[in-house]
């Protein structure tokens, strides 16, 4: 393989470990060296703009509770994608499980006004994650059955729940004394997480992801489901010889999936928000993918990831208000960032070295070091 | 159902199927060459808004269309360069780095289309071919439409005839089954794969600039609404096969449109019930297909989305 600038990548002999970690760190690096020059290219000035972007928006408490907020749903959303994703099922449903997560829930919530009884949250909250996981059942029922490709069904699925959110909000959850805006009344008390601290919108959600990320971590790496799970996602062929049903897998990494996704829905509207309302995810679902892969599966690096992705949405805000910048940035960093780990994930396999003088003794080398590796492994 | 509206139900059959249709010609092609993009979303947005933008700038009339759709397909190629790059090149996983190319352009489609929502130009007019327009029901259907209606199916043509009957066509499709074999023959599998790719890209960002030159003549954030993945699966209902492809991008066009057929009926159902309709039925078009697993395999090129790392 060749690259310009006499730079060349060659194989390694086997996979670094460093690398796998460090290649997040260079892709956040390069996210930033790439923003920096679009803030110049925009008339701002880069260092003033990073500040606002990744400093100012954690410069007090408040602003570390409002992280927290951000991080709750992407951190739901991300280890139960993770558990997806390393058993080789791409689904990419987690946005619409989470709208639906939040559209059963609110609905539970709407019908359970007039009620003050303590377990009403409680069943809010499980309707929600049953939703999710019900919105998740459809993909893994097609996929067992029929044989069908789970990435194009959860898709389609994202945009048949937002439309049946749109369609609630403007129809049978419509608040009626409120103005005719799509978005339903406002939860009584009792439906609402409570806060954790005072002043703050920090709320009990945020305890939910983080128990979310032992449970995840202690079932892929402590339990026998776990190493299935890791199995069938290595190799289809090996989990079917160890007699693992493949199928009754795939329907359990996206039954949990589901209903994290759809506990974060439902964690949204009676945390944050209080009500239905048609934005309920500004594209959660999406950025959880991004960090599911930054944070390489892991649920601890799922946890670092999902502080960064957060960061870009309080920081993109923060931009917007400060410097009249468009939100749009915060798409346009999370693409890249995506973009930038792809792309240095191949420092996992391969090493950069700098061709001086006298390629042929380089190129030697090269093929010397790739001898040995068995045909196929990149 | 009156004549009238039969001939308009079927001509927004043609335009709301046309976008769908350039989107699989072009995807078809580069997974023909055995790479799965999933990036039709971000690449469709670029070329929407590339084509907005340009045609703003120079005039929505004569060669300032030409360049605004030029520009369009150069946008979704260039996207789909970027694709290309860390997945041929650098040997990423295709279904992530497609998921990122569609994160990516809906960022920097908004972003760079920030300045041009709520503009309204007039965009492509359609042409109304002379005596054959005028023909009762026919002319409105076949004979009234844009330039890209006709540009599209004469693309599906040429490329049906392009892999029926030419070596440029055949050694494609071999890159696509098995590019172990192509590269023992001599065939450069890179290259080959590369064009590909960027063929697909291209399409795609015509495609998008229908969408905002032609379908809706504006520029709106994530305009696409999923289209680019009712595209993907339109390739997989086609069994990557042109002729069905048309077809195929004619019957999920036409259920795009269903609140006019319904309208015909006098049944009144909420629109937004009624947009998930076309994601509806491609779950169930996918699903017919799917449940029939060696049919399905029969017809998919072999190497589809498995990276290959040519010998040193």
């Amino acid at each position: 393989m060749k690259l310009p600038l006499n730079i060349r990548l060659e194989a390694r002999g086997e996979r670094s470990r460093v690398m796998v970690w460090l290649s997040p760190a260079i892709a956040g690096l390069a996210t930033l060296v790439c923003g920096s020059l679009l803030f110049a290219a925009l008339g701002k000035d880069p260092l003033q703009t990073l500040y606002t972007f990744f400093v100012l928006p954690l410069s007090d408490l408040h602003g570390w509770s409002e992280l927290a907020v951000k991080c709750t749903p992407i951190l739901l959303c991300a280890v139960g994608l993770a558990i997806c994703f390393r058993a080789k099922v791409w689904n990419i449903g987690a946005e619409g499980q989470l709208l639906l997560g939040a559209l059963v829930g609110s609905w539970l919530a709407l019908s359970l006004q007039e009620s003050d009884q303590w377990w009403n949250l409680p069943l809010v909250l499980l309707a929600g994650a049953g939703a999710g996981a019900a919105w998740a059942a459809i993909p893994a029922l097609l996929k067992t059955r029929c044989n069908t490709n789970e990435i194009l069904t959860t898709i389609m699925l994202n945009y048949i729940g937002l439309n049946l959110l749109q369609y609630a909000v403007h129809g049978p959850l419509k608040d009626p004394a409120g103005f005719n805006f799509p978005e339903s009344a406002l939860f009584n008390d009792g439906l609402l997480l409570p806060v954790l601290a005072e002043g703050t919108r920090l709320h009990l959600g945020a305890v939910f992801a983080l128990l979310a990320v032992v449970a995840t971590w202690v079932l892929l790496t402590r339990t026998f489901v776990g190493f299935q799970i890791r199995v069938l996602g290595e190799d289809v062929r090996s989990a079917h010889f160890a007699g693992f049903r493949a199928a009754k897998l795939v329907w359990l990494v996206l039954l949990l999936c589901g209903a994290l996704a759809g506990l974060a829905g439902v964690v949204e509207v009676t945390g944050p928000i209080g009500q239905l309302v048609p934005q309920v995810s500004p594209g959660y679902g999406y950025a959880a993918i991004i960090v599911a892969f930054l944070g390489r599966l892991h649920p601890l690096g799922i946890l670092f990831a999902s502080l960064l992705m957060g960061l870009l949405y309080l920081g993109g805000e923060m931009v917007q208000i400060e410097l009249g910048l468009p939100l749009a940035i915060t798409g346009l960093f999370q693409g890249m960032l995506l973009f930038f780990l792809l792309a240095s994930d191949v420092l996992i396999s391969h090493r950069l070295r700098i061709v001086r003088a006298a390629p042929g003794a380089t190129t030697a080398t090269v093929v010397s070091r790739t001898e040995n590796l068995p045909i196929g492994v990149p | 159902m009156d004549p009238d509206l039969i001939a308009n139900i079927l001509y927004a059959t043609i335009r709301t199927g046309t976008p769908l249709l350039l989107v699989a010609l072009g995807e078809l092609v580069c997974e023909k060459s055995g790479v799965l993009n999933l990036g039709q979303e971000g690449m469709m947005l670029m070329g929407a808004v590339a084509g907005f933008i340009a045609a703003y700038h120079l005039g929505d009339s004569g060669i300032g269309i030409v360049s605004a759709l030029v520009l369009a397909m150069a946008a979704g190629a260039l996207m789909s360069l970027l694709f290309a790059f860390i997945t041929l090149s650098l040997n990423a996983n295709q279904v992530a780095s497609g998921l990122a190319l569609t994160i990516f352009g809906l960022g920097l489609s908004s972003f760079v289309g920030l300045g041009y929502v709520g503009i309204a130009l007039n965009g492509i007019q359609p042409w109304e071919l002379p005596l054959l327009s005028d023909l009762p029901l026919l002319g409105k259907v076949l004979f009234s439409h844009d330039p890209l209606v006709y540009f599209s199916l004469a693309m599906a043509a040429l490329l049906a005839w392009f892999f029926r009957s030419t070596r440029a066509g055949l050694i494609v499709k071999a890159v696509g089954e098995s590019p172990e074999s192509a590269q023992a023959l001599g065939l450069p599998v890179l290259r080959v794969r590369y064009l590909a790719v960027l063929f697909g890209g291209a399409m795609t960002g015509l495609a998008g600039a229908y969408l905002s030159l032609v379908y809706t003549p504006l520029w709106a954030d994530h305009m696409s609404a999923g289209r680019g993945w009712i595209a993907l699966a339109l390739v997989v209902f086609a069994s990557w096969r042109v002729g069905r492809a048309v077809l195929g991008a004619y019957l999920f066009g036409l259920m795009s449109i269903m609140h006019l057929v319904l309208q015909g009926f006098e049944i009144a159902i909420s629109p937004n019930l009624l947009a998930t309709l076309p994601y509806l039925v491609t779950i169930a078009v996918l699903v017919l297909l799917s449940s029939n697993q060696a049919r399905s395999k029969l017809f998919a090129p072999l190497s589809l989305g498995k990276p290959f790392q040519p010998g040193h």
